[in-house]
């Protein structure tokens, strides 16, 4: 059977020493990134992406896999124990969490999530193993017009997605879009858009955008506050769940894992967006709806497989099509490019070992964080003690010597740093960075095969959208779009406070 | 102050964002539809975001919503100072002393450190980089620079 000889080269390649170190590093990095209030996945992988560079391809990408779904695992102890979210994914975790911690439950909910975690890991490593490889080969027959049409509509749907209002996350994509143009034009090397920087040439790095806005621009908007949080953490009493918490998590469980994985294909879709979804849904389908915020299992059962799911499936669009679903699969493209692997249909036939070990030991690394996360909570509790003040200054210069090492350029880090101002005023203006990324990176892809698309359609717009599969895939872009901006025309859409 | 500051603002933002990159592709050829030059994607963009500011300029004028929190200057001339100093300085001064220059100044961004913290946090995490970048990561970067060596 070619599925299970698919699982064994990815076992066997998983399993080799060096990948197996790698995998332990990744995911005790995102442990300790997730348990740590004020540092998240994108800044940890922008700041280790020039670092990956030593690495063979196959470690590289196990260990940022490894920070990123490893982060949703630590995000939730810190939710739990300190009512505080250590990941903007594990905030609704937060709610009912720490109202079990505070009923002597903390143990509880702390093996519930991780629990959940590993029974959702476990699902969507199936999931990328089943779907991925018919997957690439619709993709295959895909041409220049599919593409475009299917990265507009990812960006469509992240913008419909972010938190917040939907212009503004538009309007940053928007922006990221034209950043990302910056530099030499491909078809007739003329520079454009450098504003006579000769730097600016080569374009815009994005692993210094990204460490500007989420890590510098990030640390200056938590240094607003700096009253000391007088930090409660809840005494772990018991952490099995008994029998009937058991009976009460299942089905939460599996919702929770289904919701994800389907949410993390999605563009704009992710950790973040799936536990928000997930406990809503849970809520509404709650015997009792009037537990939840005091202490209810389920609410905590379901986003936190739910995160765990999302995380991991949203490696199916970056793997297969070569299009990312969100910065932080926008980071793992950038991790392959400088690995000389261009993401796409074909990765699966030409780059197999990497494609199936990296997904084996997705599952290997969930083993690993249900092994690390229970027995050794204790550590990961003292970890919560550790004050902002003495991390941000590491932040800070790992951030600078990250991305000087990427070219060894200055200009680089002057980039980060006119990032990081704009991404803290844009902060302060409720524009997100998030979108901006994700066009940042598609704006090349989306021209490219914009103009080859109308190449081939000799300039007629009209037979570019007839084709079947870009009519289709624009028509409900165009849908989505004007059913976001016309109630706001009408300025009767009341936003949904996400984050 | 409009009545909706932070929706006015972006707007305002990205309008003059808009202008700037129109005024900067204006002089490349825009080609047909067929053959698209360099200059008719981002036109398309321009044209775009402009649009898209003027919504958010006229909801920001029509619209009611609180200011945003002010902002933070010591925080951030600080932070980003401390990130523009490992630039500034990484070649003439050298590896070492850069990472020493940008610890010092971030730490000064918060109220919780003194001087001895300061130089404390500072010399830790001189060794520490020197450790993990140069021993451990072999990155080729010289430990002091030109100017001191």
């Amino acid at each position: 059977m070619e599925f299970i000889d698919n699982l064994a080269l990815g076992l066997s390649t998983a399993v080799s020493p060096e990948n197996l170190l790698y995998c332990f590093i990744g995911v005790l990095l995102g442990t300790l990134i997730g348990v740590l209030p004020g540092l998240g996945p994108i800044p940890t992988i922008a700041m280790l992406l020039p670092l990956t560079y030593a690495l063979s391809p196959v470690a590289a990408i196990i260990m940022l896999a490894g920070i990123y779904y490893g982060a949703q695992y630590g995000g939730s102890t810190t939710a739990i124990l300190i009512n505080l979210p250590g990941e903007s994914s594990s905030v609704v975790t937060a709610i009912d969490g720490h109202q079990m911690a505070r009923q002597g439950r903390a143990g509880v909910a702390l093996c519930t999530a991780a629990l959940g975690s590993f029974f959702a890991g476990t699902v969507a490593t199936l999931i990328i193993a089943v779907f991925s490889p018919p997957l690439a080969s619709i993709a295959l027959t895909f041409g220049p017009s599919e593409y475009f049409a299917l990265m507009a509509l990812g960006l469509v749907f992240s913008a419909s997605l972010a938190a917040g209002s939907v212009v503004k996350a538009l309007a940053m994509i928007v922006l990221g879009l034209l950043l990302g143009l910056v530099g030499e034009d491909l078809y007739t090397g003329l520079p454009r858009m450098n504003f006579g920087v000769p730097e600016l040439i080569d374009g815009l790095d994005f692993a210094a955008i990204a460490m500007g806005m989420f890590g510098i621009g990030e640390i200056v908007r938590n240094l607003e506050d700096e009253s000391q949080r007088k930090l409660i953490v809840e005494k772990i009493v018991r952490l099995m769940p008994d029998r009937e918490d058991f009976r009460r998590m299942i089905a939460p469980i599996v919702r929770g894992t289904a919701l994800g994985s389907a949410l993390g294909i999605l563009p704009g879709g992710g950790a973040t967006l799936s536990s928000f979804a997930a406990y809503s849904i849970e809520k509404r389908v709650a015997k009792d709806p009037g537990q939840f915020g005091h202490g209810a299992i389920e609410a905590v059962a379901s986003p936190e497989s739910a995160n765990n799911a999302g995380a991991q499936t949203s490696f199916i669009p970056m793997l297969t099509l070569g299009i990312p679903s969100n910065p932080v699969m926008a980071l793992m493209i950038g991790a392959l490019m400088i690995q000389g692997i261009t993401p796409g249909p074909n990765i699966i036939s030409e780059q197999s070992t990497l494609f199936w070990g990296v997904i084996v030991s997705m599952w290997i690394g969930n083993l690993m964080l249900v092994i690390l996360n229970l027995p050794l909570i204790g550590l990961w509790v003292r970890l919560l003690n550790v004050p902002y003040h003495l991390l941000f200054p590491v932040i800070v210069v790992v951030c600078a010597i990250g991305v000087f090492s990427l070219r060894n350029s200055e200009f680089d880090v002057y980039t980060m740093a006119f990032f990081g101002v704009i991404g803290y005023f844009l902060a302060k203006l409720d524009c997100e960075p998030a979108p901006f990324l994700l066009g940042f990176i598609l704006g090349p892809m989306l021209e490219e095969n914009l103009r080859r698309a109308m190449l081939l359609a000799h300039g007629d717009a009209v037979a570019m959208v007839t084709r079947p599969v870009t009519g289709i895939l624009l028509l409900v872009a165009i849908g989505l779009l004007v059913l976001q901006i016309l109630p706001m025309i009408r300025e009767a859409r009341r936003e949904i406070p996400l984050e | 102050m409009p009545s909706n500051p932070k929706d006015f603002l972006s707007g305002v933002f990205f309008v003059g964002v808009a202008g700037v990159f129109a005024f900067s592709v204006s002089g490349l050829p825009i080609g047909s539809s067929t053959r698209m030059g360099p200059g008719y994607f981002p036109l398309i963009l321009t044209g775009a975001l402009a649009l898209l500011g003027v919504v958010l300029i006229v909801r920001g004028l029509r619209t009611r919503d609180t200011a945003p929190t002010p902002v933070h200057w010591r925080a951030l001339l600080l932070i980003v100072g401390a990130a523009v100093v490992f630039g500034v300085v990484v070649r003439p001064l050298g590896f070492l002393p850069a990472v020493g220059l940008t610890v010092l100044l971030a730490t000064l961004a918060s109220m919780r450190y003194g001087p001895a913290t300061s130089i404390t946090v500072t010399a830790v995490l001189v060794v520490f980089c020197w450790l993990v970048f140069s021993l451990g990561l072999g990155l080729p970067w010289p430990l002091l620079g030109h100017w001191l060596s």
